[in-house]
């Protein structure tokens, strides 16, 4: 196969490197992104996307059951079942939508897909192994976008029982027992959803509390609905690994070995880089731990090879990957920008959904910032109690000087949704008095963000 | 005795903001009404605020070069005046918000109040009540995504820049002081910065500066230039100039432009190869007996060559008319086409600009030009002792395609020798 040149060459066409090279098109930038699978990487084909539509399913088939009891509505039902393969049918049908709609905007851009996994020769050069043989690609700019992986514990190693979240997401049949090893939100997200589809589900968390990453106060609720969920919660438990007959999880907590049956053992301790087995190794880039290092315009230590996404580092998060291969293709276009955001939110998919922007309380007090902050729970939401979902609140986090919005976190039903404000809140560096004199609409949830905003001014309305 | 606020005034439509340019009067002063307190630079203009009672000035708003809103206090004078203005509140503006850490104004003295020295504050440029909090080292400053954008690419660092708006934000109309100021200079006199300049203007060539870059891209891509640099003593020459201009009556007066080109007359008459057009397309050259002597003048419109006529039957005094009345022909653009072509050979002078050497390109198609420099006196060694003299330097550029390097610096020598002996020119050689 002849050599191919271009100005800009994405590896991985994730989040990260297919937004960098849409971009990248539009701008006239002649750009080739390399992917041996369907575009979307992990969020598309097996993560954010298909998971979201598991849960979907499984709050829709909860309600069902919750219905056949009695209830404040007074709705009857009789014994509902799911086809469970037709659910992820469904899911997969998305999931082809989803990477179709890439594909096409990929095209429309004028970018090449080759279908293929690359491999390194330098820093400006690499191979992709297609199914028609070896193509050599030369490039003025390179975008390293390969995402990550589920970490693989030792003691339990992928396959048969015991499934990353990739598999759990392409599961046949509900398993009648299913134990969670780690209560991160990829773990509490998919043990919900199974346990309420009917799993016998039990969450083991080496911490002393699930969501570990978030104040206690946000991961409250969530753990309250996971004991009405019926699910089993070992926090403060290490897994040990497989019993000898293959038909539980060995864990241990003070010092005494528990034996969890589970016909699925789900991992979810975190994700690594995807950065070794295709010749980076060889570049001698400069790292931050795992991660490559790059500095506030994605760029690596080796000249026009740039760095997005989840080989990055923290937050790993698709709107993040995102946003930094728009920034890089305007860059390698030769426009000014730089990382200059403000705010990455972060939800987390369980029931209730928890969000969390900017700094947390502990995050100000590190920083040595004083602040005065404002809640409002959702108990005291006509919209709230009209749904049947009073769990949860909206706090807001400002400096106590100048009243800037630092940080807003919240945890309720569907309170995802409420994510933009919250984001644009900070990202616009708006500050308490911005929140509290904008009308919100009413009876909305939303009213909490304002709310919490006149809490924290010390003349709440409705609390 | 009471102590009144002088607010700024509305000093014109649009005006929501000016700049202390000069304070007529300091804390402690006496000031009667009418008296000048202060300039002031709105966009437009500068203005000056009159007091508009007797009293002594207790407190200034702010220092020269700070930017203060229209309708926020300027100066508080004690006065026993009754005037209808409103006493200074006790509860000065600025205090509103927390965070000021400013030394508050003395409200209602009743006995005179030492001079406070104001702290440099930047929050005074706030047209709202509204206080900039202090940003600390390293802190990110406080803005909208479409504003960090556009300062980006504006060359402007924000942390530089006072914003105005609520917790000291900045906003676009920040901002857009700081674009407003042509020189990039932004901030007040003592805490000077300076943003990069981005903005890029676009000129259109056309017309005679189109010729102009068309003509010299032909020299120059044709043309290979030996340039050879020679220093004249034209003292005895200059002296001839002064005592011809002495007497000179009605005629126009000498410059020494006549004389370079009856100097060019001269040495081309041993050098006629220096006196020609080369068609290079053709492949001859055409030597001329007539010297038809362009002379490079500087217009408003840029550069154009007239010419003087056959040089080698003028005398000075005609090549002197007939150069006023061309350059001025040149300059009011009347000239005729005749008048700026035919050229055979070409003299260009940047006069007093005329620096120590330059490079001249050739009026193609001729082969030659003699640039002239800028006449200093300077020491000369006459073997003795230094003597001043009138010094100056000629560079010409010659086609070396056409006129060897030998050639050129003897034709050079010609033309020192011959304005170096001015009584050669005039009497042939």
């Amino acid at each position: 196969m002849s050599d191919k040149k271009c100005k800009l060459l994405v590896i991985g066409a994730g989040p990260g490197g297919y937004v960098c090279a849409i971009r990248a098109g539009q701008l006239g930038i002649e750009t080739i992104v390399v992917e041996e699978k369907e575009p979307g990487g992990t969020c598309l084909n097996v993560g954010c996307i298909p998971s979201k539509a598991v849960i979907h399913a499984a709050n829709e088939f909860e309600k069902a059951v919750h219905n056949t009891t009695d209830n404040a509505l007074g709705i009857r039902a009789e014994a509902p079942s799911i086809d469970f393969s037709k659910t992820i049918d469904w899911k997969d049908g998305i999931v082809k939508r989803l990477t179709g709609g890439v594909s096409g905007l990929l095209k429309k851009a004028g970018v090449e897909h080759i279908r293929g996994r690359a491999n390194f020769v330098d820093g400006k050069a690499i191979e992709v192994t297609t199914s028609n043989g070896v193509q050599r690609i030369y490039a003025e700019n390179v975008v390293i976008a390969t995402g990550s992986q589920a970490v693989e514990l030792p003691f339990l190693p992928f396959g048969g029982k015991i499934i990353s979240s990739t598999e759990a997401l392409e599961l046949q049949k509900i398993p009648k027992k299913l134990a969670v090893v780690g209560g991160g939100y990829i773990g509490l997200e998919l043990g919900m959803a199974y346990a309420k589809l009917g799993a016998k589900v039990t969450v083991v968390e080496a911490e002393s509390h699930i969501l570990s990453q978030y104040d206690k106060e946000l991961s409250k609720p969530v753990e309250k609905r996971l004991k009405e969920l019926g699910v089993t919660l070992h926090t403060s438990t290490k897994a040990k690994g497989m019993s000898k007959d293959g038909k539980s999880l060995l864990v241990e907590a003070d010092g005494k070995e528990i034996k969890i049956a589970a016909d699925k053992v789900l991992v979810t301790v975190g994700r690594r880089p995807n950065l070794s087995g295709f010749g980076l190794e060889d570049l001698s880039m400069k790292m931050s731990g795992p991660f490559l290092s790059i500095d506030e315009k994605c760029q690596t230590s080796m000249r026009d090879v740039y760095a997005i996404g989840d080989v990055t580092g923290e937050p790993m998060l698709a709107h993040r990957a995102m946003a930094q291969g728009e920034m890089v293709a305007e860059l390698v276009a030769g426009n000014k920008r730089v990382w200059d955001k403000r705010c990455i939110p972060a939800v987390c998919f369980t029931d209730p959904e928890v969000v969390s922007v900017g700094l947390s309380v502990a995050d100000a007090k590190a920083a040595g910032i004083e602040v005065i902050k404002g809640k409002f729970p959702f108990v005291a939401s006509g919209r709230a109690m009209s749904t049947e979902r009073e769990d949860g609140f909206v706090q807001v986090i400002a400096r106590k000087d100048n009243h800037e919005v630092l940080g807003i976190h919240g945890v309720g039903a569907e309170i995802s949704e409420m994510s933009a404000s919250f984001s644009l809140a900070i990202e616009m560096a708006s500050t308490l008095e911005d929140l509290a004199l904008t009308i919100q609409a009413h009876p909305t949830r939303g009213e909490a963000l304002q709310e919490a905003a006149l809490g924290a001014l010390g003349h709440a309305l409705h609390i | 005795m009471k102590t009144i606020a002088i607010k700024l005034p509305d000093v014109g439509e649009g005006v929501t903001e000016v700049e202390i340019v000069e304070w007529s009067v300091k804390v402690g002063d006496e000031v009667r009404e009418d008296d000048v307190l202060a300039a002031v630079l709105t966009d437009k203009a500068t203005v000056e605020i009159p007091s508009l009672c007797d009293g002594k000035i207790t407190w200034v708003a702010a220092d020269v070069g700070e930017v203060l809103a229209v309708g926020s206090d300027l100066v508080r004078i004690e006065t026993s005046d009754d005037v209808n203005i409103e006493e200074a509140s006790s509860e000065p503006e600025e205090t509103k918000t927390p965070p000021k850490a400013e030394a508050n104004p003395e409200p209602k003295a009743e006995k005179p109040v030492a001079a406070k020295p104001m702290v440099s504050k930047p929050a005074a440029a706030a047209p709202s009540s509204s206080a900039s909090a202090p940003r600390a080292e390293g802190e990110a400053p406080l803005a909208s995504p479409a504003v960090r954008h556009r300062a980006l690419e504006g060359g402007i660092d924000l942390r530089q820049v006072v914003g105005t708006g609520p917790a000291g934000r900045i906003t676009q109309a920040d901002l857009d002081r700081v674009f407003a100021n042509p020189t990039g200079q932004i901030g007040s006199s003592n805490n000077l910065i300076r943003r990069e300049l981005t903005g890029e203007t676009d000129i259109k060539i056309n017309g005679l500066r189109k010729k102009i870059a068309e003509k010299m891209s032909l020299a120059n891509e044709r043309i290979p230039h030996i340039t050879i640099v020679e220093e004249v003593d034209v003292t005895a020459i200059e002296e001839l100039r002064a005592k011809l201009n002495a007497d000179r009556g009605d005629k126009p007066k000498l410059t020494l432009l006549p004389f370079i080109s009856a100097a060019l007359v001269e040495a081309v008459k041993t050098h006629p190869e220096m006196n020609a057009h080369y068609y290079d397309d053709e492949g001859f050259v055409r030597r001329f007996e007539g010297v038809h002597a362009g002379i490079a003048t500087m217009t408003d419109n840029g550069l154009i060559v007239p010419v003087v006529r056959h040089a080698e039957a003028k005398s000075v005094w005609d090549t002197a008319s007939e150069l006023a009345r061309l350059s001025t022909a040149a300059r009011e653009g009347t000239a005729k086409r005749d008048e700026l072509s035919g050229s055979t050979i070409t003299i260009t002078s940047l006069g007093p600009l005329g620096a120590i050497a330059t490079t001249p390109i050739i009026n193609h198609p001729e082969v030659a030009i003699v640039g002239v420099n800028k006449m200093v006196v300077r020491p000369h060694w006459d073997g003795a002792e230094f003597v001043p003299r009138k010094m100056m330097n000629i560079s010409s550029s010659f086609d070396h395609r056409i006129i060897d390097g030998w050639d050129a610096a003897v034709f050079v020598q010609r033309l020192k020798t011959l304005l170096e002996t001015p009584a050669l020119i005039f009497m042939g050689s």
